[in-house]
């Protein structure tokens, strides 16, 4: 099939049809240039929403105190439920097993951090080192709080990104002293979140210097916990949801909130929005390879169309071939081998020509939506086998019609 | 070498039957050079299309080379054309976008024979035609009288038993026609059997034997005295 008089045959009948081979190449490139920018488009819309909602850790269970609002066991509602760190310790002990990172948090919303003449008004959270993991963020330089900080209620900060920016600007930040409230703290770390400008414009500092130095005393704001990965979907959903109703009625019993009091205490797990994120991600996939197959399809149909009029206007020179001795394979290994290297010639150029203007447009767009829209290796793989295929079935049709050809009808004179 | 006994043939045309071939018997010696005479209609050129298995009897039997050619399947049918058989045809059916050689080369191709095998046993033919000069050449920068040629070379190429020619001189003037049945005649000297399908009396007298065909039965079927074409040049 693959022989080296087959490739100079097809060599020889494009050479001699430039502008049909021209023609049917344009339809199979715009095809495939079209589904790699679709498939990079798509991609980069999952960029853009996976940075917009996937900014904490998608296990993440999520404790809040707040205000009652059920009379339970003589207690008048509108009573303010107040969080400790002996809450956070006898949770984190009593579901030791079932938790993977933990941490609690003490929050000053909006605290006045000054270095030299530059100064700015931000988010201030006392933090346990694992809250690294669980908030998903990356450092740049430094580290982050760890527990020897913790323990020694050590002055030191992590800032973020755009802090950085705005106090330090090009300079180093690492190592610098800044002032919070008339209080000198050692930066120790800059980081960066998936989660954007608003995430890395906070600070976090121990939990302990922070309840010592904003006067929190043993008061925790919220705890955060994540839960071990699983294999799939539905088992950490059922695992979260067990878990989360086993620290909410653990917390209620405590705190004496009725079991029914939605805000008394809050209970909040990402998983279910990590399911929804799931949901939009792989509707947004279906959606862009459907276009993009339907436009490959499209460009298909046009190729075997192309090969239905190549074989009519080789009629008669199949019907030569056929008297001369040619057998019905060979006619059809002619035609599908002319029809499957045009299409992949065609097909690989297309991919090409995407696959540039993805690179090259790709980092210019950078609204809030698309993020590097991009096509990996596995996508560029798929499309070319993909195209082996489309080859082969608009080649096939053609090829048989060409094969049944009787040379008695083709070599009759018009 | 072809031996033919009550072949019958018919057509679907719209809702009534052709009758094409009524009862045809008809035998060929090796050596022989035949001419197929008969009006259009008489059913010749259907006749020539049996013998040359791109078309199949409904009734009767067909023996090439003491092969018996029925119910083929077109694989089968492809290989005894490329083994047995020989084409020649009025409008030269060259491939258009091959050269002279690569033309002549085609049916070697189809037997499986091997490049540079292949490309000597055109160049011999070629040069066997008087047209060894002319092998890179596309055929539309050939005469008629050279296509023609190049096609009879291509026919010959193979090592056929049987070379069959359908109006070889209808689309050449006189002239050229004379030269290409003088190159028939010489291969038939050597011994190739060969058919020739003619309505032309003076191109059937160039032949030894004269089959007349009329409304699908043989009418007259004489050995003649062979004109030499060379003479009339």
């Amino acid at each position: 099939m693959f022989s080296l008089e087959r490739w100079q045959e097809v060599f020889q009948t494009i050479g001699k049809n430039k502008l049909r081979t021209i023609l049917t190449m344009i339809s199979v490139i715009t095809g495939i240039f079209i589904l790699v920018v679709l498939l990079g488009v798509g991609e980069g819309m999952k960029n853009g929403i996976k940075s917009t909602f996937q900014d904490d850790a998608e296990n993440e269970i999520s404790v809040y105190d707040g205000v009652t609002t059920v009379e339970y066991k003589g207690l008048n509602p509108g009573r303010k439920v107040q969080f400790k760190n002996e809450d956070f310790e006898q949770i984190s002990r009593t579901h030791a097993s079932d938790i993977d990172k933990k941490s609690s948090m003490y929050r000053i919303w909006s605290g006045l951090i000054s270095y030299k003449d530059e100064s700015g008004s931000y988010r201030i959270e006392g933090v346990l080192p694992d809250y690294e993991f669980i908030e998903k963020v990356s450092l740049i330089s430094g580290r982050f709080l760890n527990q020897q900080d913790q323990k020694a209620t050590e002055k030191y900060m992590a800032i973020g990104k755009k802090v950085k920016d705005d106090l330090f600007g090009d300079k180093k930040a690492l190592g610098k002293m800044v002032e919070v409230s008339g209080i000198n703290f050692k930066v120790i770390g800059v980081y960066t979140d998936p989660g954007g400008e608003r995430e890395e414009s906070r600070v976090y500092i121990p939990l302990s210097t922070s309840q010592k130095v904003f006067g929190g005393g043993q008061n925790i704001r919220q705890m955060n916990f994540t839960i071990p990965k699983r294999d799939n979907y539905d088992e950490a959903l059922a695992e979260s949801n067990k878990i989360v109703s086993k620290i909410e009625r653990d917390l209620k019993s405590i705190h004496k909130v009725a079991p029914s009091d939605a805000s008394g205490i809050r209970v909040r797990s990402t998983i279910e929005e990590t399911k929804r994120f799931y949901d939009l991600t792989s509707v947004i996939s279906i959606f862009f390879w459907s276009v993009g197959v339907a436009t490959l399809f499209a460009g298909i149909i046009g190729v075997s169309n192309i090969m239905l009029i190549i074989v009519k206007e080789r009629t008669k020179e199949i019907g030569i071939r056929k008297a001369l001795g040619a057998k019905p394979f060979s006619i059809i290994g002619m035609v599908l081998h002319e029809s499957i290297f045009v299409t992949t010639i065609a097909g690989f150029i297309g991919l090409i020509l995407g696959l540039i203007l993805l690179e090259n447009l790709g980092p210019l767009i950078d609204t809030e939506f698309i993020k590097n829209p991009e096509v990996n290796l596995n996508i560029a793989v798929t499309t070319l086998g993909l195209l082996v295929i489309a080859g082969a079935l608009a080649g096939f049709f053609p090829a048989r019609k060409a094969a049944k050809i009787k040379p008695i009808v083709a070599l009759r004179d018009e | 070498m072809i031996d033919i006994k009550d072949l019958h043939k018919s057509y679907q045309v719209g809702k009534n039957k052709l009758h094409v071939l009524k009862g045809i018997n008809f035998h060929v010696e090796e050596g022989e050079l035949v001419a197929i005479m008969g009006s259009s209609g008489s059913g010749k050129s259907t006749l020539l299309n049996i013998l040359g298995i791109l078309d199949e009897a409904d009734e009767g039997s067909y023996h090439l080379d003491g092969t018996e050619i029925k119910n083929l399947t077109e694989k089968t049918a492809a290989r005894y054309r490329n083994k047995f058989l020989g084409f020649i045809f009025q409008s030269f059916n060259l491939i258009n976008y091959k050269s002279a050689l690569d033309n002549v080369a085609l049916p070697l191709f189809y037997q499986g024979m091997g490049g540079k095998e292949r490309t000597e046993r055109a160049h011999e033919y070629l040069d066997r035609v008087g047209l060894a000069d002319w092998a890179t050449h596309l055929p539309n920068e050939l005469s008629g009288g050279q296509k023609q040629r190049v096609a009879i070379a291509r026919a010959m190429a193979s090592h056929p038993k049987v070379l069959l020619a359908d109006e070889l001189t209808g689309a050449l003037d006189s002239q050229t026609s004379y030269e290409i049945m003088d190159l028939i005649q010489k291969i038939n000297d050597e011994g190739k059997t060969i058919l020739v399908v003619t309505h032309e009396p003076d191109i059937a007298q160039m032949t030894k034997r004269i089959v007349n065909l009329k409304d699908g039965i043989i009418i007259d079927d004489k050995k003649i005295e062979q004109q030499k074409a060379l003479a009339n040049v």
